[in-house]
């Protein structure tokens, strides 16, 4: 590799020719602020706050964007730097709404932090004219307040080039410039999927997922309810960054623990319901390969996705799975199997869902996902939101000792909790649906091809003299590549895991935020995937179909995976949609 | 609020036709949009979303990224020209004169904010920067007439004449 020396504050610094001052300088640990820049989709050099000094230029350069040159000398926190970005920020604040108390990110605010770091305070200096604009809370899972949007446009990035969505952009020009969607419509009337991908990269508090942890407090204390809660893979992965701790903590135990603690009458996890998906989209899979049904498969758990598929792809519809997402399915079960077993009435059960998403929010109210005739979940709350809930009881998260799921719906396998992973519901379905098509008991079920965080992953197994050919996607841009292929007939798959955020859902728009300088240089979304992985290595039990607990509900309750009962219950129906939303 | 043109589509056949003929044109350069967009603009005299959405399939853009494009250049008009086309400059000159009245109280009369045209597409509203009349100031056009040292007062009587 081609190396450039330069230096850095007076400190040598040697890195691959191409790199950035910003990464030069990060490999030095020396920090620059960044706001605008987001790594490979929003390298516009927009909003100034990195700018250093490059001895022989005669003004300031924008690091994030500025290629390094051999021999360069560069100064980060010169007296005139600090002024430069000073002004910046004085500038940012005059046309800001600068409630910061009742902000929703104070204390996770990039811009709030840097105000911190060069003392720019909030004396309205600056202020002059500000820009009008309304809060948008037209979408089921997310507010747009632009009173609090500095412009940096990485939203637009992230829904434009990692979702292939775009409903949001830069609209007008000059003093009138905003972020807006097209014909200033709604969010709600737009194709937007709910992802919440603009949300964990929104640098202030412009975006938000519209919180639920009111009506779940509410449930808390009506005693009257039986309210459960469910906790996502992903969750698990997470949720301990809210508290400090490293990404790549597993905070499975103190999680269920700290659940407890806030009084819910069964501390449940998704991952029942994982392997639930897995025993049913198994079945559907081999019953269409072996009766010439609608090849490829696409799996259906991840709503922002179904979205997607309707809004763009409605040719596609019937390659989706017919099985709903594991929320639904443990709604679903709770409400049938688990109210019988326990005797209570279905309408008096009350589902919280901690998801690691924010287009869960938009599921629950979906058409036909009410198996008991009530909606299968009743609340969802995500990542972000539990970790506020935990913090106002005043629970003191790292102090708890680990504690374990209830039973019966705690149980679960390894296969259930990599469904958290891009990768993982595949890898999980392989290890059930080999067997069931073999009738053979598999040696090594670590199916590792489909692992990893590439956007876009292949891998072809020989099964029972049959070659099955699969296929991982996640983020909807590269979603968008594998089905184009799809309908022109050039991908010859059986099965296809498709997953709406990049990385899958560790990496979901529900997630605990991390600065974009963090996000830039530090594989989050893969030191997350390993606490799954991990877990999964660790279990007694790591093929969904051993399941215990749902051996006893097919047993005592559904019959078999497919019957007439399980397919009343676990499955759901899809609808065309425009492209262009209802615009 | 929606910025969709309050007066209905009335697209033809031939200028559709016309617009795909532009779209095949363009479709394989480089940045085919801002050719596709002047040329639409010209074939209907606006961008309306019926004709940004052919554009957006056609070419796989964005509905967003191309309104966004569209409201960024002033070349581009989101609604059609009317019948009688207003335009009130908002020139230095005529500005300190009180153009800025004039402009309000047409809007109040016909209902119509700057850019925009009336639902029954008789009026088209525009704010215009110096039109070379200083001497005329505050100065107006409709169509091609000129009205110069306007004052608030005579506008209704103005406008009743195009009214009916
Ligand atoms: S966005 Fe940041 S700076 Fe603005 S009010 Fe919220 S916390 Fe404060
Ligand atoms: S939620 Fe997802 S699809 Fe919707 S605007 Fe945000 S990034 Fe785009
Ligand atoms: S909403 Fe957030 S991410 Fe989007 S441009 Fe504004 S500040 Fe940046
Ligand atoms: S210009 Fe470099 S971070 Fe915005
Ligand atoms: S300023 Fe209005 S004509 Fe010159």
């Amino acid at each position: 590799m081609n190396m450039v020396n330069l230096k850095i504050n007076n400190i040598d610094v040697s890195v691959p020719a191409g790199s950035t001052i910003l990464q030069a300088a990060k490999s030095a640990n020396i920090e620059i602020p960044t706001l605008c820049y987001m790594k490979e989709i929003n390298e516009i050099g927009a909003c100034r706050i990195c700018v250093v000094e490059v001895k022989g230029a005669r003004s300031l350069v924008a690091s994030c964007v500025y290629p390094v040159n051999e021999g360069m000398e560069v100064f980060t926190s010169t007296p005139r730097v600090l002024k430069a970005r000073r002004m910046t920020l004085e500038l940012l604040l005059s046309n800001h709404n600068r409630k910061c108390l009742s902000c929703i990110r104070s204390g996770s605010c990039e811009l709030q932090a840097l105000c911190n770091e060069y003392g720019v305070d909030n004396d309205g200096k600056y202020d002059g004219a500000k820009t009008e604009s309304e809060i948008d809370d037209s979408a089921a899972h997310m507010y747009r307040d632009n009173s609090k949007c500095i412009l940096c446009r990485r939203c637009v990035a992230v829904c434009e080039k990692n979702q292939a969505v775009s409903v949001i952009g830069a609209n007008e020009r000059g003093f009138a410039t905003h972020v807006g969607s097209p014909f200033e419509a709604l969010l709600d009337e737009t194709s937007c999927v709910s992802c919440g991908q603009c949300i964990v990269n929104c640098p202030t508090g412009a975006l938000s997922e519209k919180d639920s942890t009111a009506k779940v407090w509410e449930a808390l204390s009506d005693d009257s309810k039986h309210v459960i809660v469910q906790t996502a893979p992903a969750v698990r992965a997470a949720i301990a960054e809210e508290f400090g701790n490293p990404i790549g903590t597993d905070g499975e135990g103190k999680m269920v623990a700290a659940l407890r603690r806030l009084g819910f009458d069964g501390v449940y996890d998704t991952d029942i319901a994982a392997d639930l998906t897995i025993i049913e989209e198994a079945n559907e899979l081999v019953e269409r390969i072996q009766n010439g049904g609608k090849l490829p498969m696409i799996t259906s758990c991840s709503p922002g996705w179904i979205k997607f598929c309707e809004y763009n792809f409605p040719d596609l519809l019937d390659n989706l799975s017919t099985c709903k997402s594991p929320q639904q399915m443990f709604g679903a079960l709770a409400k049938t199997w688990y109210a019988d077993k326990m005797g209570i009435d279905p309408k008096d059960i009350y589902v919280v869902s901690v998801m690691p998403c924010t287009a869960k929010k938009f599921e629950i109210g979906r058409e036909d996902e009410d198996a008991a005739g009530v909606p299968d979940v009743d609340a969802v709350i995500t990542t972000r939101e539990l970790a506020r809930m935990i913090k106002r009881a005043g629970i003191n998260f790292n102090g708890l000792a680990d504690e374990e799921f209830d039973m019966p719906l705690g149980s679960s396998t390894g296969a259930g909790v990599i469904f958290g992973a891009t990768g993982g519901v595949m890898e999980a379905a392989l290890r059930t649906a080999v067997e069931t098509i073999t009738g053979k008991e598999l040696g090594n079920f670590e199916f590792t091809e489909v692992r990893g965080m590439e956007g876009i992953k292949e891998a072809s197994y020989e099964v029972g003299g049959l070659n099955v050919k699969v296929a991982v996607a996640s983020g909807l841009a590269n979603a968008k590549e594998l089905m184009k292929k799809v309908q022109k007939g050039e991908a010859d798959y059986q099965f296809i895991e498709i997953m709406a955020c990049p990385g899958g859902c560790v990496n979901g728009g529900g997630q605990p935020i991390q600065p974009a300088s963090v996000r830039n240089f530090d594989d989050v979304r893969g030191k997350r995937a390993a606490v799954l992985y991990n877990i999964d290595k660790n279990m007694p039990l790591r093929k969904s179909h051993d399941n215990p607990v749902l051996k006893e509900a097919y047993a005592e309750y559904f019959g078999k995976p497919g019957s007439h009962k399980a397919h009343k219950a676990f499955h759901t129906t899809y609808v065309k949609r425009s492209r262009f939303g209802t615009l | 609020m929606s910025k969709k043109s309050a007066v209905p589509f009335r697209g033809t056949k031939e200028q559709e036709a016309k617009l795909y003929e532009v779209i095949e044109k363009y479709r394989n350069i480089d940045g085919p949009l801002m050719p596709v967009l002047q040329g639409a603009q010209e074939i209907y005299g606006y961008l309306p979303i019926e004709v940004q959405k052919i554009i957006s399939e056609e070419l796989d853009i964005s509905l967003e990224h191309i309104y966004g494009v569209v409201t960024f250049y002033a070349q581009f008009s989101l609604a059609p020209k009317g019948e009688y086309q207003i335009a009130v400059c908002l020139g230095t000159a005529c500005y300190v004169k009180g153009s800025g009245e004039i402009l309000d109280k047409i809007k109040e009369i016909i209902g119509v904010d700057v850019g925009e045209c009336s639902p029954d597409g008789k009026f088209s509203l525009d704010a215009t920067r110096c039109i070379g009349a200083c001497g005329l100031a505050p100065v107006m056009t409709i169509n091609d007439e000129v009205f110069g040292r306007l004052t608030v007062g005579e506008i209704p009587d103005i406008l009743a004449k195009y009214m009916n």
